[in-house]
């Protein structure tokens, strides 16, 4: 049901009834590794390319959701998957391994949350009993289609960001129990006219911030309503504009209750620069991390705002500035559900 | 150049880039001049090491001895971007491991690499010189340039 100018509630509260998260080297040394399903010591996968790589990610995280629920992959009725690479191909050829009906989404790094947001209102509206949304992405992938050769010695600004190797799913269902989906607000399109690929951050904060006032304006509750809300990869500079353009905005966030995903993914140690992003980024850290938390009954309701940057490659050396989007969706342990 | 990107920006998207540009950091130029000195200097020094080496050891003079010296800094070089060491070096070193000719020979080594698995023609071949290639390009052109300039001046009876 539409609430406001660009949310969605749902009123039969979709439930993930299983999700997980597939992880890579990096991943594995990281701070919330304990909350992978599976993770790998070779960034290869014993494939022969980095893409053949990720679309192992995407299916295994795929695999894993799959049996925790108990189901077979004949049981999944639609399949809706985003990721960064040229024409969607690890989402698509993890279709092709799956057989379910598919729909393949590009939404940069917030494919995530518009996956668990589509498949959610295909729930919502009883038009499936089972759907599986997933996201991934590959460090040495996306290095090779967005920047530059993984091994080229280039020297890289303090602003620019870690690729995520990882991959994240969660399966939706009617019936069951667990943390349930109860609202979503779908973003815009935000260009501040920021072009420089090294600097994502402050490119996606702004959309990050829109999509947040949006929220609460549609669905007329406080930042305080929420005991977490979790941006997905706007890293440790954007992080800081998101809070401070917030506070510009009026809306006062409690300092401990924003966070974002790309900077709770790697340990302060480890040579990320301003943190984490990609679409494994929000899947693995929402997916594994997060609800594992929920499960425990850490948080009763989080608030996931994943972040895009909509720019290509081309359109960068063509002096495009940087679109950006944000989706946030809204996840919550019903009070008798809590364990 | 900046107040001609300004120009197509709207007021707000203005706002906001000097609202960005107060949060995020900059890149340290002292620093990062001092350690691309110091790497550079070091390369230098050690490929300078080994022209004598050659001179001394081998059969070479000071004007012979430059392409085995340059053959070693490649060949290593291109063993480092292969192990997977060379990018970590060089984010710490910058500009001083980017401008010796170890730099050149990591862009064609780490691309090669990268594109191997798309097959050795469309691949390593086709992707080779992906950032090397304008740097090739424009350099075979400047060096005509300057020649047809010295020339020139000969001719006129000049230097």
């Amino acid at each position: 049901m539409k609430k406001g100018h660009q949310s969605w509630i749902f009123n039969s509260k979709p439930i993930i009834i299983s999700s997980a998260a597939v992880g890579g080297p990096f991943e594995a040394q990281g701070a919330i590794a304990e909350d992978f399903d599976m993770l790998h010591q070779d960034i290869w996968l014993g494939q022969d390319s980095y893409e053949k790589a990720e679309k192992k990610l995407l299916e295994q995280a795929c695999e894993i959701s799959i049996q925790k629920a108990n189901l077979r992959k004949e049981d999944i009725e639609f399949f809706i998957s985003g990721d960064l690479m040229n024409q969607i191909i690890s989402s698509s050829f993890t279709a092709r391994t799956l057989g379910a009906p598919y729909l393949g989404i590009f939404g940069a790094c917030s494919s995530s949350m518009e996956g668990l947001a589509l498949g959610s209102l295909l729930i919502d509206s009883k038009s499936a009993n089972y759907v599986l949304a997933g996201a991934s992405s590959h460090n040495a992938a996306v290095e090779k289609q967005f920047r530059y050769p993984t091994e080229y010695g280039s020297q890289k600004p303090p602003t620019a960001q870690w690729s995520v190797t990882g991959a994240g799913t969660a399966l939706l269902s009617q019936k069951g129990t667990g943390p349930r989906v109860t609202s979503a607000t779908i973003g815009r399109v935000i260009d501040m006219g920021i072009s420089d690929p090294f600097n994502m951050g402050s490119a996606m904060a702004p959309a990050a911030v829109d999509t947040i006032e949006a929220h609460f304006r549609d669905l007329n509750i406080e930042p305080s309503y929420y005991d977490l809300i979790a941006t997905g990869d706007l890293g440790r500079i954007g992080h800081q504009i998101a809070v401070d353009l917030l506070t510009e905005h009026g809306i006062n966030i409690p300092k401990n209750i924003f966070t974002d995903c790309g900077l709770l993914i790697y340990k302060k140690e480890q040579p990320v620069i301003a943190g984490g992003s990609g679409c494994g980024c929000s899947a693995t850290v929402t997916y594994g991390h997060l609800l594992n938390r929920m499960k425990k009954g850490e948080f009763k309701k989080i608030l996931i705002v994943a972040t895009g940057a909509l720019q290509s490659p081309l359109s960068y050396q063509q002096k495009e500035s940087i679109p950006c989007i944000a989706h946030g969706v809204s996840i919550e342990m019903i009070e008798s559900e809590v364990l | 150049m900046s107040s001609k990107k300004n120009k197509k920006l709207t007021p707000t998207q203005q706002k906001y880039q000097k609202f960005a540009k107060a949060r995020e950091p900059k890149p340290s130029v002292i620093k990062n001049c001092l350690k691309a000195f110091l790497s550079g200097g070091l390369i230098c020094t050690f490929g300078q090491a080994l022209q004598m080496l050659f001179i001394k050891y081998f059969d070479f003079t000071e004007t012979t001895a430059g392409d085995p010296t340059v053959a070693v800094l490649i060949i290593i070089s291109v063993l480092l971007t292969g192990f997977g060491v060379y990018d970590h070096i060089a984010q710490w070193a910058g500009a001083g491991t980017i401008i010796p000719i170890t730099g050149f020979a990591n862009t064609i080594a780490s691309a090669s690499i990268e594109h191997r698995s798309e097959g050795f023609v469309l691949g390593v071949g086709g992707n080779m010189f992906k950032i090397a290639g304008s740097v090739i390009a424009y350099g075979v052109f400047s060096a005509f340039v300057v020649s047809l300039i010295k020339v020139t001046i000969q001719a006129l009876g000049g230097i």
